[in-house]
């Protein structure tokens, strides 16, 4: 099964390093892995994608806890949680097909960020099934998809959640964390329709 | 030597804060974390740590290959529960040290190395002798640190003290570039203490799990102990006992185990595993619940994982949550510090009767004794298991034995029997060839009041055999046993069973162990029968300094019984000869 881990890391040199090297060593294929500054000062948040038996949850995430500069390690397994990715996609577009491009775009409710007379560039934020859709209607024309860059997957409980250790390092005393959400998007609705 | 341990000691000289050079920190906050003999080899990277040595109340023991600086660390640590130090240049310094630092990696040993590295502007350029050590080592060390500015050393290495020696402990390697070294900064040992330490978060022992661990144990008709390497780093002897005692269950103990559990404690069963005693292994097999305190079931100890104790039930006390359900899968898991869970799960446990277990296998133990080699008449062949018990009944089993791995190390294991925690240092997880010379020269600075036994096959001792010249130098008393078979014998051993006698790359020719010894300066003599084995022993003990005994013993002689590696934990290999069938096999088939 597919397992998701957030983890929040120490911002040091080697850090990858060592969650990557984990991962290999038990012999894990990472699927993705997004890294990026978190709300803490010295701190990136990771959100880690693999594929692996249901039962190597436990031991996966008693590893990562096991490397000393990773400060807190949630298994998001089946809890609600809204995950994205980000997708920027180059395709080959002339003045003359470009506004079939623009009428799909508006449909995905994603944005052209980059126009030039040979292509014009992509840029979709949503759930994995959602993108596949997208690049799905654009691979309809062989040859029109030139680059994708994909970020890999983002992923955030829903709802007021704090580990027992962001809890113990005094985190939701002084910030304050609203309560449930407004997310529009569910995670389950055809991509194509939202 | 080892009078005020790892126990922090604030040097008066040095408080308050004091400018120094990175190369005085280094040892200044080694004295502050207690630290008073490390082992190690120089070489330019380092050269500048060694020069501010003599300003240190620190003994160095110059080593001859840096794998035996690990290796004596480690044996510093496993015979004392301190942290062991070993210290190396950068480039081929640093990567000798690698074996040393597996062996305490899997052993949860806690040691530091320090290695030193070029300087931080070449850092990365192919410089002379550098190499990647941490990239090397991330995956056999619990952590490690590259450190290049002054300003961050005493942190570090601090820092590095603490990630060794607790929780699960292990080995942590601080790299240290040469300008780091040069360069000075305020040194304040207080101010470097690193941030409490942090408990795996993942550590667990709820009411609950208490509470169903103690009724499976009154509910248990056929209960075990396994006890393992966990018992001796927790400090758990006293609660093992008790649990064991109060609710009459037999402890069968790991090789990294043994001294856990006094061998000559009624309850106890002895060793477990591939070349355990028949009655251990099968008493797991037909057992109905299974305690495992600190240890993780390795496959040297289950067999076959599917065919594994599959009546019992299953609890397990242990302090890494990443061992439990890894190999097996348990009924209750204990995720805490052994000795503190055994103490919160006593009092929850109340006496039960077991004698009628106990009379079982305290049954198959009679069997098996007939098959003992010990028991048969003296043939005029030496055997290593001879030897083996003849040390422990001339030693009283008051020493340390240090053995290598192999053949010899089973037989160490099942005739020497190990009363105390401490008393058995062996190289189980990495099963390291070479580690017993080097060992014993650490666990000798340790305790240098015991008695101290180098127990080694004639291939492994030629792995590291360079150390006896550092025995001399630094005028150790150590004893050395060599069972000398004349082969790779384990791996001998296993080409018999299961390879058709093809002894190829086995046969092994050796230097006259007496006369390399000799050259050393060290006195020794060679045993050829079982009559001469007492009085070379007490020869060897009563010499001033070390003194080296070589065994030569029956060659083609194997350890019994063996389970073969894939097999089921009772399908053993038992020693052939005039027994006929196994009345123990035939009552486990009933
Ligand atoms: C460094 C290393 N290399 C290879 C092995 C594989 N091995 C395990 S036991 C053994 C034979 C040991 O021979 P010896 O030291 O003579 O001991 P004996 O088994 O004869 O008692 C070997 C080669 C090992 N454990 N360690
Ligand atoms: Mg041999």
């Amino acid at each position: 099964m597919l397992h998701t881990f957030v983890a929040y890391v120490e911002d040091l040199p080697g850090v990858l390093t060592r969650v990557a090297s984990l991962f290999r060593r038990l012999n894990i294929n990472i699927n993705s892995l997004t890294v990026g500054r978190s709300e803490r000062a010295g701190l990136s948040r990771l959100t880690l994608v693999c594929e692996a038996s249901a039962e190597a949850g436990h031991r996966i995430r008693a590893s990562l806890f096991k490397l000393e500069n990773i400060v807190d390690v949630d298994d998001i397994a089946q809890a609600p949680a809204v995950t994205r990715e980000l997708a920027l996609i180059k395709v080959a577009a002339t003045p003359q097909n470009r506004s079939q491009l623009f009428d799909l775009v508006e449909v995905f409710r994603a944005r052209i960020v980059d126009l030039t007379s040979e292509s014009l560039i992509i840029e979709m934020t949503g759930v994995e099934s959602k993108i596949e859709g997208l690049l799905e209607i654009l691979r309809e024309d062989e040859g029109r998809i030139l680059e994708i860059c994909r970020s890999g997957k983002m992923t955030m409980r829903r709802g007021h959640h704090l580990s027992s250790v962001l809890r113990a390092m005094g985190a939701g005393e002084t910030e304050t964390v609203e309560p449930g959400g407004n997310e529009t998007q569910e995670e389950g609705l055809p991509s194509a329709l939202e | 030597m080892g009078t005020n341990g790892n126990a922090q000691a604030t040097n008066a000289r040095l408080n308050p804060p004091t400018r120094l050079t990175g190369a005085e920190i280094l040892w200044a906050t080694l004295a502050g974390e207690g630290v008073d003999t490390v082992f190690g080899y120089p070489g330019g990277a380092i050269l500048p740590a060694y020069d501010a040595l003599r300003k240190f109340p620190i003994r160095h023991v110059l080593v001859r290959h840096e794998q035996c600086a690990a290796h004596m660390a480690d044996g510093y640590a496993r015979a004392s529960g301190k942290v062991g130090v070993a210290i190396a240049t950068s480039g081929p310094g640093a990567t000798n040290l690698v074996t040393g630092i597996a062996t305490a990696m899997l052993d949860s040993v806690p040691i530091v190395c320090i290695t030193g590295n070029v300087s931080s502007k070449v850092l990365g350029t192919d410089a002379f002798q550098e190499v990647d050590i941490t990239g090397i080592t991330l995956p056999v060390t619990k952590h490690n640190f590259l450190v290049n500015k002054t300003d961050d050393f005493a942190q570090a290495i601090r820092h590095a003290f603490q990630i060794a020696r607790c929780g699960r402990p292990g080995p942590v390697l601080v790299d240290i570039t040469k300008d780091a070294q040069q360069g000075s900064a305020i040194f304040d040992f207080e101010a470097a203490k690193p941030r409490a330490y942090r408990p795996h978060p993942m550590l667990r022992v709820e009411e609950s799990g208490l509470d169903q661990a103690a009724e499976l144990i009154r509910n248990a008709k056929r209960p075990v102990i396994l006890a393992g390497h966990g018992v001796m780093e927790s400090g758990a002897m006293e609660q093992v006992r008790a649990l064991a005692e109060r609710a009459q269950i037999p402890v069968g103990l790991t090789l990294l185990g043994l001294g856990g559990f006094p061998a000559s404690h009624p309850l106890s069963l002895g060793m477990m595993g591939m070349h355990g005693e028949a009655w251990v292994n099968h008493a797991i097999q037909e057992s109905d619940l299974l305690i495992a305190c600190g240890m993780r079931f390795d496959d040297r100890v289950t067999g076959t994982l599917s065919s594994y104790a599959l009546k019992a039930k299953k609890i397990h006390i242990e302090i890494d949550p990443a061992e439990v359900n890894k190999n097996v899968k348990v009924d209750v898991a204990l995720v805490g510090d052994l000795r503190q869970v055994l103490e919160d799960l006593l009092p929850r446990v109340s006496g039960r009767d077991g004698s009628a277990w106990l009379k079982t296998i305290e049954a198959s133990k009679g069997v098996v004794a007939v098959r003992d080699i010990k028991n048969l008449p003296d043939s005029g062949h030496l055997y290593a298991a001879h030897v083996m018990h003849d040390l422990w009944r001339i030693t009283g089993g008051d020493a340390v034995v240090v053995t290598d791995v192999g053949q010899h190390q089973m037989w160490e294991a099942q005739y020497f029997h190990h009363e105390k925690p401490r008393t058995l240092i062996t190289s189980g997880g990495l099963g390291t060839m070479g580690f017993a010379l080097p060992a014993a020269i650490g666990v000798k600075f340790a305790c240098p009041e015991k008695d101290v036994w180098v127990v080694a096959g004639d291939g492994g001792f030629q792995m590291t055999a360079a150390e006896l010249a550092t025995i001399v130098q630094e005028k150790l008393k150590i004893n050395i046993a060599i069972i000398n078979n004349g082969y790779l014998g384990m791996v001998r051993q296993w080409q018999e069973f299961f390879y058709e006698r093809n002894y190829e790359a086995t046969p092994l020719v050796s230097p006259d162990f007496v006369k390399l010894a000799d050259a050393h300066g060290i006195p020794g003599r060679t045993v050829r029968t079982r009559a001469e084995v007492a009085e070379a022993v007490n020869q060897a003990r009563s010499a001033p300094g070390a003194f080296l005994l070589n065994f030569l013993v029956e060659k083609e002689e194997s350890v019994y019984p063996m389970i073969p590696a894939g097999s089921a934990l009772h399908e053993m290999i038992r020693r052939p000869g005039r027994w006929g069938k196994d009345p123990l096999e035939e009552s486990a088939d009933e």
